[in-house]
């Protein structure tokens, strides 16, 4: 801060705050693991954006089975991973499928962190009974193996795409209450939100306005880890039937299908499984960075 | 000290930088320092003038990106610079120690105190466990530790403060070291606590002869412990000299300001009020050429101060070693200026607007234990407020003075209905709000009742920009609800606590720790209330933005005839501002009675040690020594009868562990809880004594 700026009155009024995102996200580009992640996660962005024009194939269309990657078809387009047991396109399936996950992970992580975040300001501001009551429903649904849980929550509500959103919500909330019941334990003491109350704010606002965006840090970085980790359930959710219904495209499902013959044809199971583990790794690489750029500052 | 002996450490034209993303940052330049054997030395700063990178390069520990860029560092002849990193383990410890500023990060919780002692002399002589424990145990009383063979086989947190800080000096002193690094020993620790920690620091080198270096941002404590003093601003020595020559004629404009910043007794918040330095500290990168303090130096000659960087000169007809950095400070008639500041006005003080009346307060606390559940007595109180009685009117500054526990901080929860009181009345405006929720407390009730918080790196909300951080709190309020009017009334604000408009856009954490605490004054100020609570708001502060702070708090309510009840542990501050004073202890309220009443006899004896345990920074002054025996009681187990008997230098017999003090009043509103007779406490001698005056207050 010096004397000559601080004569200065300001010139940027408007869109500052977007200007400084845009910033921010420029400082990622210190953290080369970070750029790495963040890479990879945009490439099937932009794969799913443009699924129509990447795709040569209708997905779910059986055309020529057992064709290796890299055989032409006889509409003139290359099978550049080959095609599965039924005749359809790899290449076209996987770039579909990316649109499922690349919808169904972050809503899935959104709601949960919407029900983990709105029980973990309330028992961690609210304390006592509030706490007690809220914690020990968390530690009851985390003491069952979460597997369990989604096949007992998915073979009790059907499996559809917004009920993996509703099992992963159900599974998940708790961990993330427990993190934000953490961080609020620790920011409800400090003399802005004592400042908050002492001028009779509401506790929704306390909790929403006071507290809540200067918890985003470590939130942030944990969302980019667990958003990693729904990919990986979608994915199993998928190997075990209980995914989106058949024939859309689905990874996970994509791998149950066609394991039986991954011995002769592994290219099948492969090259979804690449996909899965490569947007999975990009995620984790992109919280790896948030949190080394967040340490450095 | 000898003048013939060698001298333990010497630098030598030392200069310091860190490297960082934003290129190379000059930490400390040009610093030359001697230290003789037993000799100990002071260096005093404020935050960021490179004081502590002083002391990790004396230790050779400085971290990655620190680096010493040239000049050297002679310890007994050899040059701490060139030694390998094993040559430097065998002195680190063994003959250079180092005291840092928390005591209770500096031990560790998980080892016994004895583990923890044993380890020095066994890591660095060769010497049985018997031998060691024997020296451990021997070093523990020499550091005045009540009961040594106990507190070696405890842990840390089964020690207090000061009895963590006695044991990690002695751990320090164990090696036998040459040379002791003291980094703030006591800022973390309570006055009383301190004023013991002092005066052993004060003995060690008579005892030990150990020599100090003593670093520290409190002029009066440097006063009370060092032989010499060192006053660095923004990385450079600007003056050094013994204590006599620098305190009694500081030549450097920076040195005469700091002086001018303290709560000397001699200033007044009316006649003669605290002049801060304006403007703040350079950051290393931004120093101006010339002299670094030259832009905020009200003696600036250009063409003169704003040339080449000059060093240290020998000030002409002083000490042949009081030195000073400036060119012109020959010509500066420190005098002259002083007699030009305006005289402020007195304040009227008006109606009452605040009675508490026998309001307690007591925490629940369940006692699970099988002993509890046995006896019945499942429910223990925690008292934090006992009996308070006290009254303010308006625009007069109450102070609430007192240790950490003696249950200040609660009584302002109450007061902002944070907790409910437990029994008695806090009746604002003829009101009683102690048994009123904030929720349920009308929105002029909480307008005229706010609060400026301590820590100001924790009053704003990171988050939020400052101007939607105030207009938040007018719109709350319900000042102004019009938006353009709002932001008008937020520029008003900012312009009241004189900062520039553009702040409006900011984020706390562009701010510095002064400017945030203005913008917390600001936010107190927004719904003009009657009564503002500020919670020691100065003390996390450096001291020339503290008296910044401190002026401006008093003209702001000069300006809209506030209360201010100052919570502070400092006498010093609270005896500069206060129109009257309550001191605390343990829940209680010990004493009370207008700021003369307070600081003359008849004392409190707790008052009294108070008073005396408040370093002052002037060599004119004497004090009488009164040091505290012990710890703080816990305010589970309170002693049953007066509060303070557990430590009382006065004590009479067992009526003072038996009866609580009956409350004396000696005359209008000047009240002593002891059970000693008005008379008697009359006959003790002021512990404060000035020079010439008779009254230490009318100074």
């Amino acid at each position: 801060m010096t004397s000559q700026s601080m004569s200065k009155m300001p010139s940027v009024k408007f869109g500052a705050g977007i200007w400084r995102a845009i910033k921010s996200i420029g400082l990622l580009r210190e953290s080369w693991v970070g750029m790495m992640g963040a890479s990879l996660v945009l490439f099937w962005v932009l794969v799913a954006v443009f699924a129509p024009w990447i795709a040569h194939f209708d997905p779910n269309a059986s055309i020529q089975p057992f064709a290796k990657p890299g055989t032409m078809s006889s509409f003139g387009y290359t099978f550049w991973l080959g095609t599965d047991h039924m005749g359809r396109d790899l290449l076209s399936r996987i770039v579909w499928g990316s649109r499922t996950v690349l919808f169904y992970a972050p809503l899935a992580t959104l709601s949960a962190y919407t029900v983990g975040i709105l029980m973990g300001l309330q028992a961690g501001y609210r304390g006592g009974l509030v706490d007690d009551i809220l914690s020990r429903i968390s530690d009851i649904i985390l003491s069952f193996p979460v597997l369990v849980l989604y096949i007992i929550v998915i073979a009790t509500i059907g499996a559809s795409g917004f009920n993996i959103v509703i099992a992963i919500t159900f599974a998940s909330s708790p961990g993330i209450m427990r993190i934000v019941r953490g961080l609020v334990l620790d920011l409800r003491n400090r003399d802005y939100v004592a400042a908050a109350q002492t001028r009779g704010e509401s506790d929704w606002r306390i909790m929403l306005f006071e507290i809540l965006p200067n918890a985003r840090g470590p939130l942030i970085v944990d969302a980019c880890l667990r958003l990693g980790y729904v990919i990986i359930t979608i994915g199993v959710l998928g190997f075990l039937g209980l995914g989106l219904p058949p024939p859309d495209p689905d990874w996970g499902g994509m791998v149950n299908e066609t394991r039986q013959m991954a011995m002769v044809f592994p290219y099948m199971t492969l090259f979804p499984c690449i996909a899965i583990s490569s947007l999975i790794l990009g995620f984790n690489l992109l919280a790896d960075g948030l949190r080394e750029i967040s340490l450095r500052d | 000290m000898n003048d013939t002996q060698e001298p333990v450490l010497v630098c030598k034209d030392l200069c310091i930088s860190y490297y960082t993303r934003a290129g190379e940052i000059p930490a400390v330049v040009d610093f030359s320092l001697t230290v003789k054997p037993g000799e100990t030395i002071g260096i005093v700063g404020e935050s960021g003038c490179g004081k502590s990178t002083v002391a990790m390069a004396i230790m050779q520990y400085m971290g990655a990106n620190g680096g010493i860029k040239s000049g050297s560092i002679t310890f007994k002849g050899r040059d701490l610079t060139k030694l390998s990193e094993a040559e430097l383990r065998s002195i680190r410890g063994a003959e250079i120690a180092m005291i840092y500023q928390e005591p209770f990060a500096s031990l560790n919780p998980s080892l016994k105190i004895s583990t923890q002692l044993m380890e020095v002399p066994l890591a660095h002589e060769n010497i049985s466990k018997e031998e060691a424990r024997e020296r451990s145990i021997q070093m523990l009383r020499d550091v005045k530790l009540p009961d040594p063979e106990r507190l070696m086989n405890a842990y840390p947190h089964q020690l207090s403060g000061g009895q963590q800080q006695r044991v990690v000096i002695a751990m320090g002193l164990l090696s036998k070291p040459s040379l002791l690094l003291l980094d703030e020993p006591t800022t973390a620790l309570d006055v009383t606590v301190e004023a013991g920690i002092v005066s052993l620091i004060a003995d060690i080198s008579k005892k030990f002869g150990t020599s100090q270096i003593y670093i520290s941002h409190n002029l009066g404590l440097i006063l009370e412990t060092c032989d010499r003093v060192f006053v660095m601003y923004s990385g450079e020595v600007v003056e050094e000299g013994t204590i006599e020559s620098l305190f009694k004629s500081p030549r450097h404009p920076y040195t005469h300001g700091l002086f001018s910043c303290i709560p000397l007794p001699t200033t007044d918040k009316n006649a003669a009020p605290l002049k801060p330095i304006r403007g703040q500290l350079p950051l290393p990168f931004e120093r101006p050429a010339g002299c670094y303090f030259g832009p905020r130096c009200d003696h600036f000659k250009q063409e003169l101060c704003d040339q080449d960087h000059f060093r240290m000169a020998v000030v002409e007809g002083g000490a042949s070693d009081h030195r000073v950095r400036c060119l012109n400070y020959n010509d500066i008639d420190y005098e002259k200026v002083v007699s030009g500041e305006k005289i402020k006005e007195t304040l009227k003080i008006g109606k009452r607007v605040l009675n508490v009346d026998s309001m307690k307060k007591y925490y629940e606390v369940k006692d699970s234990s099988l002993t509890a559940l046995i006896s019945g007595k499942s429910i223990r109180y925690v008292k934090a407020n006992e009996e308070l009685n006290f009254t303010a009117h308006e625009s007069e500054t109450v102070a609430i003075v007192g240790e950490s526990g003696c249950g200040k901080s609660t009584f302002a929860k109450v007061l902002m209905g944070l907790e409910t009181g437990t029994d008695g009345e806090i009746r604002h405006n003829g009101k009683d709000i102690s048994d009123i929720e904030v929720r349920d407390r009308s929105t002029k009730q909480i307008r005229s009742l706010q609060m400026v918080f301590q820590n100001p790196f924790d009053t704003l909300n990171p988050s939020h920009s400052i101007g939607g951080q105030i207009s938040r709190v007018i719109r709350h309020f319900g000042v102004e609800t019009n938006k353009k009017k709002v932001f008008d009334l937020v520029m008003t604000l900012l312009d009241t606590v004189k900062l520039p408009r553009d702040f409006y856009f900011r984020k706390p954490r562009q701010l510095s720790g002064g400017q945030k605490q203005r913008i917390g004054i600001a936010r107190a100020f927004a719904g003009n209330p009657s009564i503002v609570i500020a919670d020691e708001p100065v003390s996390a502060l450096d001291v020339s933005v503290a008296a910044a702070v401190t002026e401006l708090l008093m003209d702001i309510q000069r300006e809209h005839k506030t209360t201010l009840l100052f919570i502070s542990h400092d006498l010093s501050v609270v005896r500069y501002l206060a129109d009257r004073i309550v001191v605390m202890y343990l829940g209680h309220i010990l004493e009370r009675g207008t700021t003369e009443e307070i600081f003359a006899p008849p004392y409190h004896p707790y008052t009294e040690a108070l008073l005396s345990a408040v370093p002052i920074a002037d060599p004119d002054i004497t004090k009488r020594r009164i040091v505290l025996e012990g710890d703080l009681p816990s305010a589970m187990k309170p002693p049953e009868g007066c509060p303070f008997c557990t430590r009382c230098h006065r004590r009479i017999g067992e009526i003072c562990d038996l009866e609580t003090p009956p409350e004396q009043l000696v005359k209008d509103r000047h009240v002593i809880k002891c059970h000693i007779s008005i008379e008697e406490l009359s006959k003790i001698a002021p512990v404060i004594r000035m020079p010439k005056s008779v009254d230490p207050i009318q100074a």
